[in-house]
């Protein structure tokens, strides 16, 4: 287990265009009656590829709002964001949605599987909307399923697995479109200790892979367990230092 | 290109299977959704079923009142009161004509020993008529061309004739007294034989004598009432021209004399009226399937508030608008379509039973049908529309929200 500081900014050599993961002075206002609530301010974010990050932040200090912009949910009122070299910006709802296809992988608190479903079928739904042949999906989601030990749990409907397991499915589901990223809000909100645990071991093991985490949590045990810890009060983002794996 | 066409293929197929499970997953909600479909459309195939197979009964019961044939009635002249039988041979020369067939029909006290039965129907026909009704006749002979010669006593009588007179004994070769005249009853009618038109008030005669043998019971000698057999193949409407040019000549063009029935014609505007009958039912029935419409958009607008997080995650899994309005409108498709289906069973159903019990024809039509599956395939396109349209502008962050 290496040590893992790293500062906020890293000067890289390619042009901002080109940068994996760029945020420069984000800006967001909701409207709020008559004024606009200032929701986020002026966020700085870079990360690289491959790194594990996790953003603390209490509720109600933007950390959902900062998720739904990263995840192309949503755009910002002002600033720029560059994603795998793509700028966020000005896209219609079409467009956000095909980069969230191909580049953000959600894993939701409450894992978020379509009861009527089984796990295989969940799996199998971002490859629908991405238009993969039924029998490439398939092979796909097996595929993601047995890389998180439910090879033996692929026909169960939803209600039929443990909270972790569920979580675990949903998971597989992120990871089966090969998303630049996984975008992680409370993964371990749901669950207990032991298996809050065991998720985590899950994310380290496939942040080893090579995958890039971005892990959303009020809970400092929980963040604790990326390489990097950024916080946000108030919408403001300040960089927390790096953690040791725990 | 393909690959898209191949993708959206694909993603449709996976709707059609996820929108199957999500209505065979609340049945008793999806049944009653499309009940107001399914009543529509059994009401509107019920309809026009019915009113077709009524309007086949007609056909078929006008043409055995004669299609192919022109029943004409004479009023006459102050010169000449009626046709002779030589009229009729002229008008049975006629290239058109196969052949005529008089009507004289007179009402009779008919006797037999000590039994008697006053205003029997007595008709006077020729040999010729039952060339054309060749099932009139049980039993026995016909009435032939020497009969009509020589004006000979000879009659065919009804089945109630025999039951009435001749109760345990066989009729033919007994005699009948007509207006006190005897008659040797040569034949034995079918019951209903004479389904022309001049009877269809009047019902079947019980006795039919010769023609001649008729107008002589009458004291006339002139025939007025007449039906023309057409050579197959004659369009009625030309025929009725040419028979009126040669009737015309008979009276001296006089005007008035006469007037010819003629089936087709009235079989075509009786059709004519029973399809619009037929389609004002239908426009009635159809505001069932609008109201059944309403009932579907109205569920399916509670299914999209209901599955507003599933619509938010599939949103944020990459579901771009078009693809979550496609879906919600298969369901609503299929809803529809499901309903209709049901419908056109039920109304088929229903149909069978109305036909078994007005005693008309059951024919399934392939256009109403047609009607109703794709009225019912439309009313889930128009009305699911909107919800799905509805459900394809949510905000994903607002539908996640919820969860």
């Amino acid at each position: 287990m290496g040590l893992f500081h790293r500062k906020a900014f890293v000067e890289e050599p390619a042009a901002v265009e080109n940068r994996f993961f760029h945020m420069e002075n984000i800006n967001k206002f909701y409207p709020m009656g008559e004024e606009q609530a200032h929701i986020l301010k002026d966020i700085n974010l870079d990360i690289r590829e491959g790194e594990y990050l996790s953003v603390l932040g209490p509720s109600g200090s933007g950390k959902s709002t900062l998720m739904n912009i990263i995840g192309c949910l949503d755009v910002a009122t002002s600033g720029r964001y560059v994603l795998h070299g793509r700028e966020i910006e000005d896209l219609t709802e079409t467009e956000l949605a095909r980069i969230r296809s191909r580049e953000v992988g959600f894993i939701f608190q409450n894992s978020q599987l379509l009861a009527r479903l089984t796990a295989r079928k969940n799996v199998e739904l971002p490859l629908i909307y991405a238009g993969v042949s039924p029998r490439e999906r398939s092979r796909r989601a097996e595929e993601m399923l047995v890389r998180v030990g439910l090879s033996d749990r692929m026909d169960h409907h939803p209600n039929q697995l443990s909270g972790g397991q569920q979580q675990r499915v949903a998971i597989a589901r992120a990871l089966v479109g090969n998303p630049t990223l996984l975008l992680a809000d409370e993964p371990t909100g749901a669950l207990d200790q032991k298996t809050g645990r065991q998720v985590m071991a899950l994310f380290q093991e496939l942040n080893a892979e090579g995958h890039t985490i971005i892990m959303i949590t009020h809970d400092m045990n929980i963040a604790a367990f990326a390489h990097r810890v950024v916080h946000i009060i108030d919408g403001e983002l300040t960089e927390g230092g790096g953690t040791n794996d725990a | 290109m393909l690959r898209s066409i191949k993708a959206t293929l694909i993603m449709i197929g996976e709707c059609v299977k996820m929108s199957l499970s999500n209505i065979l997953g609340c049945r008793v909600r999806s049944f009653l959704t499309v009940l107001g479909i399914l009543i529509g459309v059994a009401a509107v195939i019920a309809l026009i079923t019915t009113v077709n197979g009524f309007s086949g009964s007609l056909t078929n019961s006008f043409s055995e009142l004669g299609a192919g044939t022109l029943t004409v009635t004479v009023t006459g002249s102050d010169l000449k009161s009626g046709l002779s039988p030589e009229d009729l041979n002229t008008l049975s020369a006629m290239d058109i004509v196969e052949g005529v067939t008089p009507s004289v029909s007179l009402t009779a006290r008919v006797s037999r020993g000590g039994s008697y039965e006053d205003s029997v129907n007595v008709s006077g026909k020729n040999a010729y008529y039952f060339r054309q009704n060749d099932d009139a006749l049980t039993r026995g002979r016909a009435i032939n061309f020497t009969d009509e010669d020589n004006k000979t006593h000879v009659c065919l009588i009804s089945p109630d004739m025999v039951e009435e007179f001749f109760y345990g004994i066989d009729p033919i070769g007994e005699s009948l007294y007509v207006n006190g005249i005897p008659f040797l009853v040569v034949g034995l009618l079918d019951e209903d034989s004479d389904t022309s038109i001049a009877t269809l008030f009047t019902g079947s005669p019980d006795i039919l004598v010769p023609y001649t043998t008729a107008l002589k019971l009458n004291n006339a000698n002139v025939i007025t009432s007449f039906t023309v057999y057409l050579e197959d193949g004659v369009d009625s409407e030309d025929a009725t021209d040419a028979l009126e040019a040669e009737l015309d000549a008979m009276f001296s063009f006089e005007e008035d004399c006469y007037s010819i029935l003629n089936m087709s014609s009235i079989e075509e505007t009786m059709k004519t009226m029973l399809g619009m009958v037929s389609s004002l039912l239908a426009g009635i029935a159809s505001i069932a399937l609008v109201v059944g419409g309403i009932g579907i958009m109205n569920m399916m607008l509670t299914t999209v508030t209901e599955r507003t997080t599933e619509i938010g995650l599939k949103k944020a899994l990459g579901a771009i608008p078009w693809q979550i309005q496609i879906q919600f409108l298969i369901e609503s498709f299929l809803l529809s379509v499901i309903g209709g289906a049901l419908g056109i069973l039920l109304g088929l159903l229903l149909s069978l039973i109305l036909s078994k019990v007005l005693g008309t024809t059951f024919v399934v039509s392939p256009g109403a049908i047609a009607l109703g599956a794709g009225f019912s395939a439309a009313v889930g396109i128009i009305f699911g529309w909107a919800p799905a349209r509805k459900a394809s502008k949510l905000n994903p962050i607002d539908a996640l929200r919820s969860m």
